[in-house]
């Protein structure tokens, strides 16, 4: 048998839907013979079938499908009026269709009954003559006949042992010897031909696929997901239990919960590519539309979701594609004096990653002003000044999630409504999404969305605070780690913001009692902390808790109206013991914590609480920071102003010295490495991290190698030492830490700072 | 009698009141509660209600009333709501009274607080009076709103 490819079965699954509406219709077309609906739904099938079959060499059922044509068509234009002698050779035509479906189904060939006679019988009509006694109602038995016999014959071969053919089939088919009895048995069936063949063809399309109501597959998922409770439960009870046989049957009962799981999820899942399909059309008439030149790449369209995922997704999607088109991209005029191809490019990329899918909606086009958006939220009082003062780019760029917000010039009846983003955030955020945007002014605008793959059942961590259990989506998680007392330096304040040091690197953290508001626990002396260390919006956090169970599947469940507004919740689930245990929205969580934002504005906070701190207690705040491969510095954090990543590529020169325009002034830079000089690492590849430092209204900025850490230190431990540039040595940390004399440098450096200043010299007091 | 209507019956501080029968899922003894950090105080807390998640309301709470003795366990009425079934903790539950329409009485002038809000009307008995409750109305409050 020839292997049907993709485009051919396609085409008999499509036909053969067709053919059952057109069934139907032409029954119905009897009652209403003057439907012009009907007549015009019923060429439209019979056109594409015949169509699809030219085009993919079927000569037979094009001929055939071509005299129906024709023949509909005078009906459709009212030159032929409905007969039942029509009607008959139509639902006849319907049959021979199928036939030559069935056969093509089942060896790829169009078979050799000859359909002459009922070819002539529709021209005949078409031609508008009478029907010759009883041409129609009794088509030639041979023909007829012959037909069922050989798809019958042919369906049976797919399952039957082959042997020699006996039939005059084309196709070189093995007839079995039990299907010769057929013949007699279809032949009686003439005024019905090929119905058996029909109902048997399409049995075998069916037997791969069938169509299943969603919400069954909704049900199934549900009882699936109490099935993987009970599971639960029952692993639960076995580990309390020795007879062997329970403990294999429940391993059994384990292994299968999960397959059956999988494959209950897997029923529900559908490629991508089904939402993306529409992209290309949207996209090519909405640019036509705003007279700008697009083109759209997909990758990885073949990327699975939950059908309810993507049901959910569709409208966002769609959303977020106007709008790259419609805002993003650029006319192709300021694209060319951009110094961009005058077509824009949208690309559309989806890839599973860590149990969750990824969506990126990318455009090329002029990026989003963030102040722009700075000024449309002040104008729309969506965010207060200060609150707009203190925002950092990314987070201004987030603004356009806000309700009421657009930043197009001109309301287009494409976007720009105002409605939008922020229903696209809502819809992505109800399925357990997040959605994030990056952009860079000139250079295009990244949307990145985040969804989970299923919303019924997801691996979770169950941690204990209070006596309470809480469950976290493993999405979220990064690590456990568990601090020993006296190990290391355990939890660590500035300014009672606890930190930790993990491998080097300072993890904020928050504690699950103080975000839930139940009661503080004492910390008890000499007992270890339990820091779940989890990651939301691309940023990580440590979550102190009380304990750490284990991770276990878990269903979600919604909480009621009643929760809604509890958004450090995601749901609510039921545990193995049967008690409910709420699910902790790790996003809302860290919010609340305040332990995600942008980690500038996170140490500028650093600085001012320690900032405030030295000025209020006995030590000093320092800010400890790396110099070359192996120097090790600390300055006062009351003098530093901001901390700063610039990119190597804006450094300008004016004069003998380095400046980078910042904040609408010229920042003055002083490689630390070069004045002290240590060994300097120029990494081209990362960015300078820049110390600015403040003194009476003039800024510098100050080249460094790495922020290590911020210590409060009562600098007890200081020994002068022999650089002019420093003022002294101390033990920070158990390592030792020079000191930066940051007002000498800074005047050696940049001297005409000062010199103009007539308190220069108190200052440098 | 066309007009009469059936209530399921609970005790409530010393009050006798009464939820629609209609409305009512079920009733079922304590259970052991999830307790909801961050939620309204009238939000008990989550029980299992056969795989069903089911938001506990403290009645009492709700009500304005005194706070329910220690160690006393409440029952819970699980009544339907649009949100799906939610369950209202009460004291004791009584029996399921049949009232005629012609016992109805607005509420007393003496009732005051929130009992007023939650209660459309009471039914005199021969011995006392059937306080109603809106159970649309006693659920409908909002984590951020308390």
């Amino acid at each position: 048998m020839s292997e049907m490819d993709d485009v051919v079965r396609e085409f008999l699954v499509e036909s053969h839907e067709g053919l059952d509406q057109l069934d139907r219709d032409l029954v119905a077309l009897e009652q209403s013979p003057r439907d012009a609906k009907l007549l015009a739904a019923i060429f439209r099938c019979v056109h594409t079938i015949k169509g699809t079959c030219g085009f993919l060499g079927f000569g037979k059922l094009e001929s055939v499908s071509h005299v129906g044509e024709n023949l509909l068509s005078l009906l459709r234009d009212g030159k032929l009026f409905l007969t039942p002698e029509i009607t008959s050779a139509l639902l006849r035509l319907v049959d021979a269709i199928r036939q030559i479906l069935a056969q093509i189904e089942a060896d790829g060939g169009e078979g050799d009954v000859d359909y002459s006679d009922l070819v002539a019988t529709l021209t005949r009509l078409a031609e508008g003559s009478p029907a010759p006694a009883a041409g129609v109602a009794e088509p030639p038995a041979a023909a007829e006949a012959a037909a069922p016999k050989k798809a019958r014959g042919s369906r049976k071969a797919k399952a039957a042992a082959p042997e020699p053919a006996v039939e005059p089939v084309v196709a070189p088919v093995p007839v079995p010897a039990a299907a010769a009895p057929a013949p007699a048995a279809e032949a009686a069936h003439a005024p019905e031909p090929g119905h058996p063949a029909e109902a048997e063809g399409r049995a075998s399309i069916s037997e791969s696929n069938i169509r299943v109501d969603v919400a069954l597959l909704d049900k199934l998922m549900n009882l699936v997901g109490e099935l993987v409770l009970a599971r639960n439960q029952i692993l639960q009870y076995t580990a309390s239990h020795e007879d062997a046989q329970f403990l294999a049957t429940s391993q059994r009962l384990n292994l299968i919960t999960t397959e059956l799981q999988e494959g209950v999820m897997k029923t529900r899942m559908q490629p991508i590519g089904n939402i993306w399909s529409k992209f290309p059309r949207v996209v090519r008439d909405l640019a036509l539309q705003v007279g700008k030149q697009v083109a759209i790449e997909m990758e990885g369209r073949e990327t699975e979701l939950d059908k309810t995922i993507i049901e959910a997704i569709k409208d966002p999607l769609t959303h977020i594609v106007r709008n790259s088109v419609d805002h993003g991209i650029e006319s192709p005029a300021a694209r060319v004096a951009a110094g961009k191809p005058a077509e824009g490019r949208l690309l559309l990329r989806a890839y599973h990653e860590g149990g969750q899918v990824n969506i990126e909606i990318a455009d090329d086009g002029g990026g989003i002003n963030a102040e722009k958006v700075r000024q449309k939220a002040l104008d729309r009082g969506l965010v207060t000044p200060e609150q707009a003062a203190r925002m950092s780019e990314r987070e201004l760029q987030n603004l356009i999630f806000l309700p009421g917000f657009s930043t197009a010039e001109k309301v287009s009846n494409i976007s720009g409504r105002g409605v939008g983003m922020d229903v696209v955030r809502t819809n992505i955020e109800k399925i357990g999404g997040t959605v994030d945007v990056q952009s860079v002014a000139g250079q295009g605008t990244t949307l990145k969305i985040k969804i989970p793959l299923t919303l019924a059942i997801i691996p979770a961590l169950t941690v204990a605070a209070e006596g309470d259990r809480y469950a976290i989506p493993q999405v979220n998680l990064l690590e456990l780690v568990r601090v020993e007392p006296g190990e290391g330096t355990g939890i660590e304040f500035i300014h009672g913001a606890p930190v930790y040091r993990l491998r080097g690197n300072l993890l904020p953290l928050c504690y699950l009692r103080r975000e839930l508001g139940l009661p503080e626990r004492a910390a008890a002396e000499g007992e270890a902390v339990n820091i779940v260390v989890l990651h939301a919006d691309g940023r990580q956090f440590g979550l102190v808790v009380d304990g750490i169970h284990d991770t276990e599947e878990i269903v979600v469940k919604p909480l009621g109206q009643l929760l809604k507004g509890l958004s450090v919740f995601a749901g609510a689930t039921i545990m193995g013991d049967g008690r409910v245990a709420l699910i902790l929205d790790v996003l809302s969580l860290a919010q609340r914590a305040k332990v995600v934002g942008e980690m500038r504005d996170q140490k500028r906070e650093l600085r001012d609480r320690a900032a405030s701190l030295a000025a209020a207690g006995s030590t000093t705040s320092l800010l400890v920071f790396g110099v070359g491969r192996d120097m090790r510095l600390a300055m006062p954090l009351a003098a530093v102003q901001r901390l700063e990543e610039l990119p190597r590529d804006h450094v300008e020169r004016a004069g003998s010295h380095d400046v980078v325009q910042y904040r609408g002034e010229i920042l003055p830079l002083i490689h630390l490495a070069r004045v002290l000089g240590a060994e300097a690492i120029d990494d081209p590849a990362k960015p300078l991290q820049v110390v600015v430092y403040a003194d009476r209204g003039r800024q510098v900025g100050l080249v460094v190698d790495g922020i290590h850490d911020i210590v409060e230190d009562a600098l007890a431990s200081r020994a002068p030492v022999g650089h002019p540039d420093l003022a002294g040595t101390a033990v920070i940390h158990d390592r030792v830490t020079d000191l930066l004399d940051v007002q000498t440098v800074v005047r050696n450096a940049c001297p005409w700072l000062y010199a103009t200043e007539p308190d220069a010299q108190e200052a440098l007091a | 009698m066309s007009d009469a209507r059936q209530f399921c019956t609970f005790y409530l501080d010393g009050f006798f009141f009464g939820v629609d029968v209609m409305r009512v899922q079920e009733v079922i003894r304590f259970q052991q509660l999830t307790r909801v950090p961050l939620a309204p105080p009238v939000v008990h807390g989550l029980i299992n209600l056969r795989g069903q998640i089911v938001t506990a309301v403290d009645l009492r709470r709700r009500l304005g009333l005194a706070p329910r003795a220690a160690g006393e366990q409440p029952m819970n009425i699980v009544v339907r709501t649009d949100d799906g079934a939610v369950s209202l903790l009460v004291d004791e539950i009584g029996e399921v009274v049949e009232v005629g329409e012609d016992a109805f009485e607005r509420p007393p002038e003496t009732l005051g607080g929130e009992l007023r809000a939650l209660i459309p009307g009471a039914y005199k008995l021969a011995d006392r009076l059937l306080l109603i409750l809106d159970t649309d109305r006693t659920v409908a409050i909002h984590a951020d709103a308390a």
